[in-house]
């Protein structure tokens, strides 16, 4: 450091512009955001039930209510839903970081956090990893109840688990789409209402409850290769069997294509959002 | 002299659906180791200023400077000088005091003992030691702001910025809140605060500029100010416009400034108060005139103005405040207005 400063500071660390120590400190940072983001889903009813009851209950009405007239050859239903189930709730849930972005803005925390001597990405990361912890712990639950009503893939644990992985790296390049909702947005009511026309076609217009082939002629081509089908289908080759490699192969270039377009675009908006 | 603060005509336009001027041209400077006061009503660019000093908001021409470091291109090390509090800056309604205090704490890169040792020395010299494991929605909003003063204090900054520290609080909260920032003032930090109430800028500042749509219309110590307007505000209710008329051209001799007539009250500044009211009242009487109210009282923001400008503060009309911003003011007004009558009894 070159500069001197008139008077004396406790601020603990140096500042230096180093990159390796600059890094040290945006993980640092972000672990900070990451806690407090965690903490305060346990502590909003309405975070914790849209990430725990909610998918139990679609869990159940799809088996229960609508399972038995919807066709799907070669496997149960239960098995057919389960993979779909796992990407529609971390596909909504993911609506949880726009509003919660949003609510930082309006009530003045993210202010604070900009005359903080901390990592700027910190704001975004920490609460995209936030998210990513959350959407572990919703689909452990909704694996448990996934069991219960008789779900049983037939791949093995590895497969299982890599089925998973691949939902959650969907799950987190689609929180940055919702962090730029929720940076655009003037309030958090705003973010709410503007993700879920966008989410609808394509959790509903895909693969998750109904088989594609059993749709209009006209529909099948969005509803196979969006990215919330071609998830699914990854999810589904790597839990059930079936022909898997082209399937996760595009799933993986569907996150990184949104990766990329996304991770800029939020961070341009967090800088110009004044 | 040696300026903890500097900022040399900043400007900032806001672009959007009104376009708005926040800042046109503001300068000063103030000393180490003092309080500054910005006054100036909603809409003035106090909050603007504050968030171009603080490296959150970016000019867009003139330049800022922190203990000498320019905001812009060493914006982190400023960060790590200064401390914020104020009516945006909020503090996590989500997390307990002591979890607010200590996030704080690890965003401004202490070592790990510090972090929790200090959260637990603010939280005691705040009076918030027993709150201090519950979670912020149960606080009352004194304690809130006690709670977002102590996190800006965090770090220990030596600057320190106060953004409307006591809008919204009842009185004995406010006088609470004013003892606290003296004896941080009272420990060498140099403090710049905004306020709408002359009657806190008076107690606090040692200089104070006044703003008005985004430019310094006035600079000066508090008595400066006061002398210059008058120490005392005569207000005169009559029967009839007639009347206030009359009176108007009676208290004419009495005051500093030219008497106000606003419908049938008649304000006046005069030096001294009670020999002005005794000379007022004696006029009247000679005249046949018999007031229905008849009031001294400290001057006002209002008044202020009315003397520097000719005119009223408009305090909802034309915005110099980002909107969402104003929004959030807003909300916070309503709420205020029920619970400062002190203060906010002049302001329209």
């Amino acid at each position: 450091m070159t500069t001197t400063i008139s008077a004396p500071t406790i601020s603990g660390a140096p500042h230096s512009d180093n990159v390796m120590t600059r890094a040290r400190w945006a993980m640092v940072d972000t672990w900070t955001i990451t806690k407090r983001n965690i903490l305060t889903y346990t502590r909003i009813p309405e975070a914790l039930f849209f990430s725990t009851v909610q998918p139990i209950m679609f869990v159940l009405l799809f088996v229960y209510v609508f399972g038995g007239s919807i066709h799907t050859p070669g496997t149960t239903y239960v098995n057919y839903l389960m993979p779909g189930i796992f990407v529609q709730t971390v596909a909504f849930g993911s609506v949880q970081t726009s509003i919660g972005l949003a609510e930082d803005l309006q009530k003045g925390i993210i202010e604070r956090f900009r005359a903080l001597p901390m990592a700027r990405s910190a704001v975004l990361t920490g609460r995209t990893t936030a998210d990513l912890a959350r959407n572990i712990l919703t689909i452990i639950i909704v694996t448990v109840v996934g069991f219960i009503v008789g779900f049983r893939p037939t791949t093995g644990v590895l497969a299982y688990l890599a089925g998973i992985l691949v939902i959650l790296m969907f799950a987190y390049a689609l929180s940055w789409g919702f962090a730029v909702i929720g940076l655009s947005a003037p309030n958090s009511e705003v973010a709410q209402v503007v993700s879920f026309p966008i989410l609808f076609p394509l959790v509903f217009a895909s693969s998750a409850f109904v088989p594609v082939s059993q749709m209009p002629g006209w529909l099948q081509g969005f509803a196979t290769y969006q990215p919330v089908s071609v998830t699914i289908s990854a999810c589904r080759a790597l839990m059930l069997g079936g022909p898997t490699a082209k399937w996760v192969v595009q799933s993986v270039l569907w996150a990184a294509v949104l990766l990329v377009v996304l991770v800029p675009l939020a961070v341009h908006r967090y800088r110009t959002r004044t | 002299m040696q300026y903890s603060i500097e900022a040399d005509t900043l400007k900032k336009t806001f672009t959007g659906k009104h376009e708005v001027r926040a800042l046109d041209g503001v300068s000063f400077g103030v000393a180490e180791g003092t309080v500054f006061g910005l006054l100036g009503p909603n809409g003035s660019g106090k909050t603007t200023a504050v968030r171009v000093l603080t490296t959150i908001l970016r000019a867009d021409s003139g330049t800022a400077r922190v203990l000498g470091h320019d905001v812009e291109r060493r914006a982190n090390l400023v960060r790590s000088l200064i401390g914020l509090a104020g009516q945006y800056a909020a503090v996590d309604e989500n997390l307990t005091g002591r979890e607010n205090l200590e996030m704080v704490g690890r965003l401004n890169h202490l070592g790990r003992s510090q972090v929790t040792g200090r959260a637990k020395d603010l939280l005691e010299q705040f009076d918030l030691a027993d709150a201090g494991d519950r979670i912020l929605k149960t606080y009352s909003g004194g304690m809130r702001r006690r709670l977002d003063l102590a996190a800006a204090l965090v770090a220990r900054p030596t600057v320190l910025f106060l953004d409307e520290p006591t809008t919204g609080l009842d009185p004995q909260s406010r006088n609470d809140l004013w003892e606290v920032i003296e004896s941080l003032v009272g420990g060498g930090t140099t403090v710049l605060l905004t306020t709408q109430y002359l009657e806190e800028a008076d107690r606090l500042a040692d200089t104070l500029v006044v703003l008005d749509h985004g430019r310094v219309i006035a600079e000066g110590t508090p008595e400066a100010l006061k002398a210059d307007l008058g120490a005392t505000v005569l207000e005169v209710g009559l029967e009839s416009l007639e009347e206030a008329r009359r009176s108007a051209v009676l208290f004419d001799a009495l005051g500093t400034h030219t008497p106000v007539v606003n419908g049938t009250v008649v304000e006046v500044t005069v030096d001294n108060g009670p020999e002005s009211a005794m000379l007022g009242l004696r006029s009247l009487d000679q005249e046949g005139i018999i007031p229905s109210a008849f009031t001294l009282r400290e001057p006002s923001l209002d008044d202020v103005f009315l003397a520097l400008t000719g005119r009223r503060t408009e305090n909802e009309t034309p915005s110099t405040e980002d909107e969402t911003a104003q929004k959030r003011r807003r909300g916070r007004r309503r709420r205020a207005g029920q619970a400062m009558p002190i203060a906010t009894g002049e302001l329209q």
